[in-house]
């Protein structure tokens, strides 16, 4: 399969990429890992007349401490996520999604500003991000902006994104100390998009939920943030009877489509179930 | 479409050419250096016959355009064996221990196995199976590639192969 043919671009600074995606609007695209634009180009769902490789931008790259926040640069590949003493140390749910997309190869390229920039439902750290509250860097035309991820997904591929906007970082707060999280992704094959996972933070104070967030993958158009659910939660023991509720309440914000990975209702089902597992998990984890 | 001049190194040796943006690095490497090693299964990214070592990362190199690579250092199956044609202990593994078949996904497996090997040259047989798990294989049920690459692990520590009890 051969993409289309394409003039290609590779800047050496933020403001020359943002000033060539700007002039070519949309006929240009933003190159990354190309694990999601390559396929799509030679599937020509994709044929953009200019990419603008983002790989030559040192400022793009790398993973720092910044107050109680943690900046990822957006071309840090699910690899080297994978490999960071900080994150793991301090966001771990991070390292353990990363371990779970894709595979060895896609994660060598693939990076994480690509996956939550390219706003594909299936993909799993968009909802990681709601879940901890993240927001992303971006530069544009008017200048530089924050938007927090809980507010960047529109629908299937439709995100906050403007022609000759480029996503330069995520930065995350990070939980506090003692927090337990967890990543649940129930998938029919290694290296598959999730058929429902649910993210969760939480810390426990005295045996109950002193805090707690949700993020759901791919049970809907965009991934989401259930906020009614984990308010369900907080203040309880996670006991059975408020543990149905609150599953009842994430369940209820899903639409999923129907597809080759289960029919709606099995996918909502199963997207309760991963939250179950998830909240289990990440309890077992809280100091 | 104007083309791009390119420059990498493959298998130790200095490549220049010019190419369409829109080249792909499997396409680049089969048609137009003959370096046909690498393998077209899927082009899709799933199955890891195009995997080569790029930069000391295991690509799949229908998923990379060439102009990605340029001024990168490739290594493929041809790059594998000793200079005095003596095999990989890798290549050596995956006919001691049959790790093929039909062959079709060899060379991507020996690939990513030299990679996994660098990262990590003593793996449990359960990080072996995840670290090749983007490479498809549809005759050996992988026992046997697993057990060529523990071949492999323990002849480049230079200690004696004990095969696991089935």
């Amino acid at each position: 399969m051969i993409p289309g043919a394409f003039a290609y671009h590779r800047p050496s600074s933020i403001k020359e990429a943002v000033g060539l995606l700007a002039q070519y609007g949309d006929d240009g695209r933003a190159l990354a890992g190309g694990h999601s634009i390559i396929p799509m180009m030679k599937l020509r769902l994709a044929s953009p007349g200019h990419l603008v490789d983002l790989a030559g931008i040192g400022d793009l790259k790398g993973v720092r401490a910044d107050g109680g926040d943690i900046v990822i640069g957006a071309m840090t590949t699910q690899h080297e996520l994978i490999a960071s003493d900080l994150l793991s140390a301090k966001i771990p749910i991070l390292r353990e999604t990363s371990l779970q997309v894709a595979d060895p190869q896609v994660r060598y390229l693939g990076t994480l500003g690509g996956n939550v920039a390219n706003g594909d439902p299936g993909n799993d750290m968009p909802a990681v991000m709601m879940c901890l509250n993240a927001s992303y860097q971006v530069s544009g035309k008017g200048g530089d902006r924050r938007i927090a991820a809980r507010d960047f997904y529109q629908g299937a591929y439709f995100t906050a994104l403007e022609a000759g906007d480029v996503l330069t970082g995520i930065r995350i707060p990070v939980p506090p100390a003692g927090h337990g999280s967890a990543y649940e992704k129930l998938k029919r094959k290694i290296g598959d998009y999730a058929t429902a996972a649910a993210a969760v933070v939480l810390t426990m104070v005295g045996g109950k939920v002193g805090t707690c967030s949700i993020g759901l993958t791919n049970v809907a158009e965009t991934p989401l943030w259930a906020e009614e659910a984990a308010k369900i939660l907080i203040g309880s023991a996670l006991d059975g009877a408020t543990l149905k509720k609150a599953v009842a309440a994430a369940e209820a914000i899903t639409s999923p489509a129907t597809d080759a990975r289960g029919p709606a209702a099995y996918r909502t089902k199963m997207a309760g179930v991963m939250l179950t597992r998830a909240l289990a998990r990440a309890k077992s984890r809280a100091k | 479409m104007a083309k791009s001049q390119v420059s990498m190194k493959v298998n130790g040796k200095t490549i220049e050419a010019l190419v369409e943006p829109r080249t792909l690095l499997i396409h680049f490497l089969r048609d137009q250096q003959n370096i046909t090693g690498p393998h077209i299964g899927c082009e899709t990214s799933h199955c890891g016959a195009c995997t080569v070592d790029l930069d000391g990362k295991s690509v799949k190199s229908c998923t990379v355009f060439t102009v990605q690579a340029n001024g990168s250092d490739i290594r493929t199956i041809e790059g594998m064996a000793n200079a005095d044609g003596t095999l990989h202990a890798l290549q050596e593994g995956f006919r001691e221990m049959h790790g093929l078949q039909c062959g079709f996904c060899t060379p991507g497996m020996i690939m990513r196995a030299y990679r996994l090997l660098q990262e990590n040259a003593n793996p449990s047989e359960e990080e072996i199976r995840y670290g090749i798990s983007g490479n498809l294989c549809r005759c050996t049920g992988y026992q046997n590639i697993v057990k060529a690459i523990q071949f492999a692990a323990a002849k480049l520590a230079g200690v004696p192969f004990q095969e696991a009890a089935e």
